[in-house]
């Protein structure tokens, strides 16, 4: 089996670029004016393609946002064809400069992180970040974030007119902000309204990225489906705190952050779970804590469409790819042909 | 692994990894993972302290300040532990001379466990051709990092503790400036806690002289994509690195990540400050030090 989580050993072969400060562009920054054709798996085994949401993807594994930058440094590591598609670091109309440091701390068997949104803005990230991206021949998810349902659809009003843009992500659940009222996704009305306006901006399928800490997730849900979401990203990180016990103080310079990795992973599953059911024929992409396959498998059994890795690429960057890789022979050893068979095959009553 | 050693208060572990002993430069670090324990995720950063290229092993030195280097301790010979590496920036080699003179003389400023990328800094330079001067400074003699083998890292060893148990009492910074009068350094180069880093960077320009400091910030991914470990700086033109996408200016500074754009920084460019790093808190020995 080949789960993301590495083997040990070392990992950087002979094959692997050298690091940024050998080459202060590193990566598989392809020729202008060449994109590359978007990468078909070919040959016998397991189909690993879905469809998101009418955008077709390679394979179903994504790699979650705020977990994979802009994608630029990971080109060292792996090919972004080979990844479902890239779920961007969330893009605000202007820049922000995040929190102060320390913005992370490692928990059991998961992270906190604060890292407050920090990004250059959607007029850099159209500039600079994505022509990268679509030279590498990636699938793009912009994930857009806003203080009010204006500033969201004025992001997405932007993102609309590039055509390496294909879907929109809109993040309403980040933990890591001033006030509670910024996490959109605690109100179903509060999120609905973001979504419409979104819509209203954009051609592009819109996915809304909810947050598990309320108390009636599907009511979230439906508000948001209603409002014109046409896929669902569940979960993102949890909103925790840990203390320096020595120095009495908070972990985190923000006090408190969001949880991520396997910690999670539980909660992700229920959450994606309950949804599906009450939801039916809403594309989910279900993320929270996957390292290997076989938790991605999880979440596929339990009717999401696709999945994202999110904190696996820290700890090995091509986390994304292995993990796919890895689904593969998972769908083999159920003696399916594609993806899409595993949600029939779950059985919900043990 | 293939080996772990107490090196006084630390531990000196070797892996074998022969990409990353071939490539590794000084300055630039590894992210170390025990194998063993699944519930502790992220790897570790520690600069290289040693490459051998011909023997494919890389070593670091590390302090047990929380679980996962209390793992790393607790590793023996034969264990798996997971490396990823080379990453960031190495030291850039010195700023020329100004009247066509030789190689500059060089002065290289360690913190405690912080003097390890020193090593393969003071051989690089050595080859360069560049006079070495080292100053070493830690709270007591046993943290300091393997003082004889400083000893043959350049033409003068200075040393100070802050209890004075070896070398002279008191901080780095109280003998710099007599040292790079003396010996008309044309670069300082520096590693250890960010207080010290912020008043060796003073320093260093209170005297004109150009100074390179490798930071610590907590990491998670050390490949560039979670924007944890950054470090203000102030932008500009000439700022190393240069201009990027993802440093979000506002203002006179941007936060810099140190896994990608560092960990070597240009002193003069950081704006220590915003940091929490105020002149006259820098001064003080210990303050803010954190765990890698």
């Amino acid at each position: 089996m080949t789960g993301a989580a590495p083997s040990p050993g070392a990992r950087l072969g002979p094959g692997v670029p050298p690091a940024p400060g050998a080459s202060p562009a590193p990566g598989a920054s392809p020729a202008p004016g060449t994109p590359p054709a978007p990468r078909a798996r070919l040959g016998p085994g397991p189909d690993l393609s879905v469809d998101l949401c009418g955008v077709r993807l390679a394979t179903p594994v994504l790699a979650a946002s705020g977990c994979f930058g802009f994608g630029r440094e990971m080109a060292r590591f792996l090919d972004l064809r080979e990844v479902g598609a890239v779920v961007t670091k969330s893009v605000s109309l202007e820049p922000r400069r995040g929190r102060p440091t320390p913005r992370m701390a490692e928990t059991p068997s998961g992270m906190l992180n604060a890292i407050g949104l920090q990004n250059p803005g959607v007029e850099a990230f159209c500039a600079t970040d994505l022509p990268f991206l679509a030279g590498a021949g990636a699938r793009v998810v912009a994930s857009v974030v806003g203080r009010s349902a204006a500033e969201f659809a004025r992001v997405a009003g932007r993102l609309a007119r590039e055509d390496a843009v294909d879907l929109i992500e809109v993040n309403l659940s980040c933990p890591n902000v001033e006030h509670r009222g910024e996490v959109f996704a605690t109100d179903p009305d509060a999120a609905a309204a973001v979504v419409a306006a979104v819509k209203a901006a954009t051609g592009q399928p819109v996915l809304a990225k909810l947050t598990a800490d309320v108390t009636d997730l599907v009511a979230v849900a439906r508000a948001v489906v209603e409002a014109g979401a046409d896929g669902l990203t569940l979960i993102n990180t949890l909103l925790g705190m840990a203390v320096d016990v020595h120095r009495r103080r908070p972990l985190l310079a923000a006090g408190t952050g969001g949880l991520s990795g396997p910690a999670i992973r539980p909660v992700a599953v229920r959450c994606t779970w309950q949804v599906a059911t009450a939801l039916p024929g809403v594309p989910i992409v279900g993320t929270g804590g996957i390292l290997t396959a076989e938790d991605a498998a999880e979440f596929l059994l339990v009717g999401a469409r696709a999945v994202a890795v999110g904190t696996a690429s820290f700890v090995d960057p091509r986390a994304a790819v292995e993990v796919a890789d890895g689904l593969a022979a998972y769908l083999e050893t159920q003696g399916c042909g594609s993806v899409a068979e595993l949600p029939a095959l779950f059985q919900p009553e043990r | 692994m293939v080996a772990r050693e107490r090196a006084g208060a630390y531990h000196r572990l070797t892996v074998a990894a022969p990409a990353v002993a071939a490539t590794a430069r000084a300055g630039q670090f590894v992210e170390v993972r025990p194998g063993a324990d699944r519930s502790l995720l992220l790897g570790r950063a520690f600069s290289v302290h040693a490459a051998d290229p011909d023997a494919g092993t890389v070593e670091v030195v590390f302090d047990v300040v929380g679980p996962g280097t209390r793992a790393l301790a607790d590793v023996g010979p034969g264990d798996a532990v997971d490396v990823l590496g080379p990453l960031g920036r190495p030291f850039a080699p010195p700023a020329p001379t100004g009247n066509g003179g030789g190689p500059p003389a060089c002065l290289l400023v360690g913190g405690g466990y912080g003097t390890a990328p020193l090593f393969l800094l003071a051989r690089d330079l050595r080859a360069r051709g560049c006079p070495v001067d080292v100053l070493t400074g830690a709270s007591t003699a046993a943290r300091l990092l393997e003082p004889e083998a400083c000893a043959r890292l350049g033409r003068s060893l200075t040393v100070t503790t802050d209890d004075g148990s070896a070398g002279r009492r008191g901080v780095v910074t109280d003998p710099m400036p007599e040292l790079l009068a003396q010996a008309r350094t044309g670069q300082v180069y520096a590693c250890g806690p960010m207080p010290m880093l912020a008043a060796v960077s003073r320093t260093a320009a209170a005297a004109g002289v150009p100074c390179q400091v490798a930071v610590e910030e907590r990491m998670a991914c050390g490949t560039g994509i979670c924007f944890s470990c950054v470090v203000p700086v102030l932008e500009g033109p000439g700022e190393p690195g240069g201009p990027s996408s993802t440093g979000t200016g506002t203002g006179t500074t941007r936060m810099a990540r140190s896994c990608v754009e560092g960990p070597v920084f240009d002193g003069a460019a950081v704006a220590w400050a915003e940091l929490g790093l105020a002149p006259a808190a820098a001064d003080r020995p210990g303050v803010g030090e954190r765990a890698p």
